[in-house]
């Protein structure tokens, strides 16, 4: 894809490799850590809060700031708020970023949110065209662009909602989507197949782009079995809690019903272990890769070629300078 | 000699009325209409089709992916005749599909407070004309079911604006349908947020302080207060839970019994609708909602006729002559607000 004019247009090696398996990655970043951005996106009430703490089994993301009734009726704009947290996984150190977008979809009227999300997505992959384009490169520019984006969808039962549709469909060109439903403790297994597949019919009738974990490598039959396995799964199923409790001396997250306890790591609950493994472990090469092969580089191919339409929000100055534009 | 034998005729006999009533009306029946208004996806139909125990209306959420989107609210009524004992009900119940569900809500309410108008001008013309029906029939809505979605922190934006303009045209209750994603910590919580915005907002529910007649009355409705808004689980299902047969639902790690009152509240919902304020329910529509409505439409009748007749005194050309029962002006922002009491 490049024109082959050397050093200058490849990007600056360390952080960027492609690679294709943990272990290399365990090699590389043992000590400094890998980094992975994600995104959560979705109305309040679905769990991203929760999901998050979860996932990173800490309390991340503490209660609610809005305590008082005057509140109700304001909606809130929405904000980007970003979280950072060192995981370990299976020995490999991951610098987690974490970006919540509270206040999403939340108000009455929530065309903006759409474009706020797309321009912080554009902006992250500017940063990195702009550090490209440098003479003098820092090595030790943080790469902010956003790895997975978790979309989550409410139980409805139904199909997807005119939102949800819209999101993914201006976004699915900028990041990695993996469609996750929020409180899936809502609905029966039944109820929840029926759903998981109305949900990938309208993806699929709307031409929705979401990460439908493509296989890299043909040959490779146990990541085939496992990436086909992945994508019938698609949308992840997930119930978050904090709270834990005590069995058999194991501590395990759960939710208490008064006719019965929801386990979160219990598979046949939800597929909220499944996931965590996907992206922190299985699948984070996968989805980093995908970010800077395809993605960024769709991006980057719009940009230089003097796409106006995607020259025209919000380019910064750096960049234009950088170009020569 | 035998004694006398009493004729005095102490009992007159007038409590038989009641009875008289009540034959009355089993021949007569009555209209009940009820007003569904919430997202898609909140459980809407199931809950309706719960407490009625029959299959009434079917859900009109978007199922399959080649079915469009709806871009405005729609007025959806359906009507069925039940019967049950030999006391029959015309029931009316008004689904809104499209509500809450776009991008971009902002005046989603509008066809449905137009909708709730026009039944009460479409009984005012009734009753203003001059050679009316014996029995009025009786569209007006009775009760306005509002759902929360489960899981927010309280009201949200949508809610707050929503019931506002609700609650001054008709009886709401507000409920949780779904409400087997909530611990019962989470209920809690969200319950006394819910009290505590609808306080704020001076928001007013059924049933109204100013209805609590007998002391009675006013422990019932007293409780009925603790227990808003209702977080119910609806299910048209009947499923086997060791032998007997329930209607619930069957989860991975439970089975939720719709009756049982410790998973949700859904007995006190249909109680409180059905069994002890069913009738207050229509009377209050009439005696305030009903009321209020026709006060401020024959006011704006009467200032209406004041302004032709001083127009037309000062001998300036009369204005354009309008009907003498002018259609219901259906701004949603001219209505008089609610007198408190």
């Amino acid at each position: 894809m490049k024109e082959g004019s050397g050093e200058d247009q490849n990007v600056a090696p360390s952080m960027y490799s492609h690679v294709s398996r943990p272990s290399s990655h365990r090699n590389k970043n043992a000590r400094k850590g890998l980094p992975f951005n994600v995104m959560l996106v979705g109305e309040s009430g679905l769990g991203r809060k929760t999901f998050l703490n979860t996932l990173c089994e800490s309390t991340v993301i503490t209660g609610s700031e809005v305590t008082n009734a005057e509140q109700a009726h304001i909606a809130e704009p929405m904000q980007f708020k970003n979280y950072t947290v060192e995981m370990d996984e299976d020995g490999m150190k991951i610098i987690l970023n974490i970006i919540d977008t509270p206040g999403f979809g939340d108000g009455i009227d929530n065309e903006q949110c759409f474009m706020q999300i797309q321009e912080y997505l554009e902006l992250q992959f500017d940063n990195v065209l702009a550090e490209e384009n440098r003479i003098k490169r820092n090595t030790k520019f943080n790469d902010s662009r956003i790895h997975a984006l978790l979309y989550f969808i409410s139980p409805t039962g139904h199909s997807l909602r005119e939102i949800d549709i819209e999101l993914m469909k201006r976004l699915g060109s900028r990041a990695n989507i993996i469609p996750v439903i929020g409180r899936s403790d809502s609905l029966t297994p039944r109820e929840l197949v029926l759903f998981k597949q109305r949900v990938m019919s309208d993806i699929v009738t709307h031409s929705i782009s979401v990460f439908n974990f493509p296989d890299l490598d043909d040959e490779d039959e146990d990541a085939v079995e496992e990436n086909s396995e992945l994508r019938a799964m698609l949308p992840f199923a997930v119930v978050g809690c904090e709270e834990v409790i005590n069995e058999d001396g194991r501590p395990v997250r759960v939710r208490n019903y008064p006719w019965g306890v929801v386990q979160v790591d219990n598979d046949e609950h939800s597929d909220f272990d499944r996931l965590r493994y996907v992206l922190l472990n299985s699948h984070i090469s996968d989805l980093r890769d995908r970010t800077q092969n395809e993605l960024y580089e769709m991006y980057r191919t719009e940009k230089l070629s003097g796409n106006t339409s995607v020259l025209a929000n919000n380019t910064s100055q750096a960049v234009i300078s950088a170009i020569g534009a | 000699m035998s004694a006398p034998a009493n004729d005095v005729q102490d009992y007159v006999g007038f409590d038989t009325i009641t009875q008289q009533m009540e034959r009355k009306f089993l021949k007569r029946g009555f209209n009940l209409n009820v007003i569904l208004v919430g997202e898609s996806g909140m459980g809407k139909s199931t809950l309706v089709n719960s407490i009625f125990a029959s299959h009434l209306i079917d859900t009109q959420g978007r199922r399959a992916a080649q079915e469009v989107i709806r871009k405005t609210t729609e007025i959806a009524p359906v009507t069925q005749m039940l019967e049950e004992n030999g006391v029959r009900v015309k029931l009316t119940i008004v689904d809104t599909p499209g509500f809450g569900d776009q991008c971009n809500n902002e005046g989603c309410w509008v066809p449905v407070i137009k909708y709730i108008k026009d039944q009460h001008a479409a009984y005012l013309e009734r009753e203003l004309k001059p050679n009316r029906e014996r029995i009025i029939v009786d569209t007006r809505v009775h009760a306005c079911l509002y759902f929360l979605n489960p899981g927010s922190r309280g009201l949200r934006p949508l809610d707050v604006e929503v019931l506002k303009r609700l609650t001054e045209v008709t009886n709401v209750i507000p409920v949780i349908a779904k409400s087997d994603s909530m611990t019962i910590e989470e209920r809690t919580a969200f319950k006394r947020h819910i009290k505590e915005e609808l306080a704020f907002h001076r928001i007013m529910l059924f049933p109204y302080a100013s209805d609590d007649d007998a002391d009675d009355d006013r422990v019932l409705n007293a409780s009925i207060r603790e227990l808003i808004p209702f977080a119910v689980v609806g299910s048209e299902e009947v499923i086997e839970v060791e032998g007997k047969l329930i209607r619930g639902r069957r989860h991975g790690w439970g089975v939720i019994n719709i009756f049982d009152e410790t998973h949700s509240d859904f007995v006190h919902l249909r109680n409180f609708m059905l069994r002890t304020h069913l009738s207050d329910l229509i009377e209050v529509t009439s005696q305030r909602h009903y009321e209020q409505f026709r006060t401020s439409q024959l006011r704006q009748i009467k200032e209406l006729r004041a302004q032709q007749a001083a127009a037309a005194a000062s001998g300036g050309a009369p204005p354009v002559p309008t009907q003498a029962q002018p259609q219901v002006p259906i701004s949603v922002m001219q209505h008089q607000p609610m007198a408190q009491v």
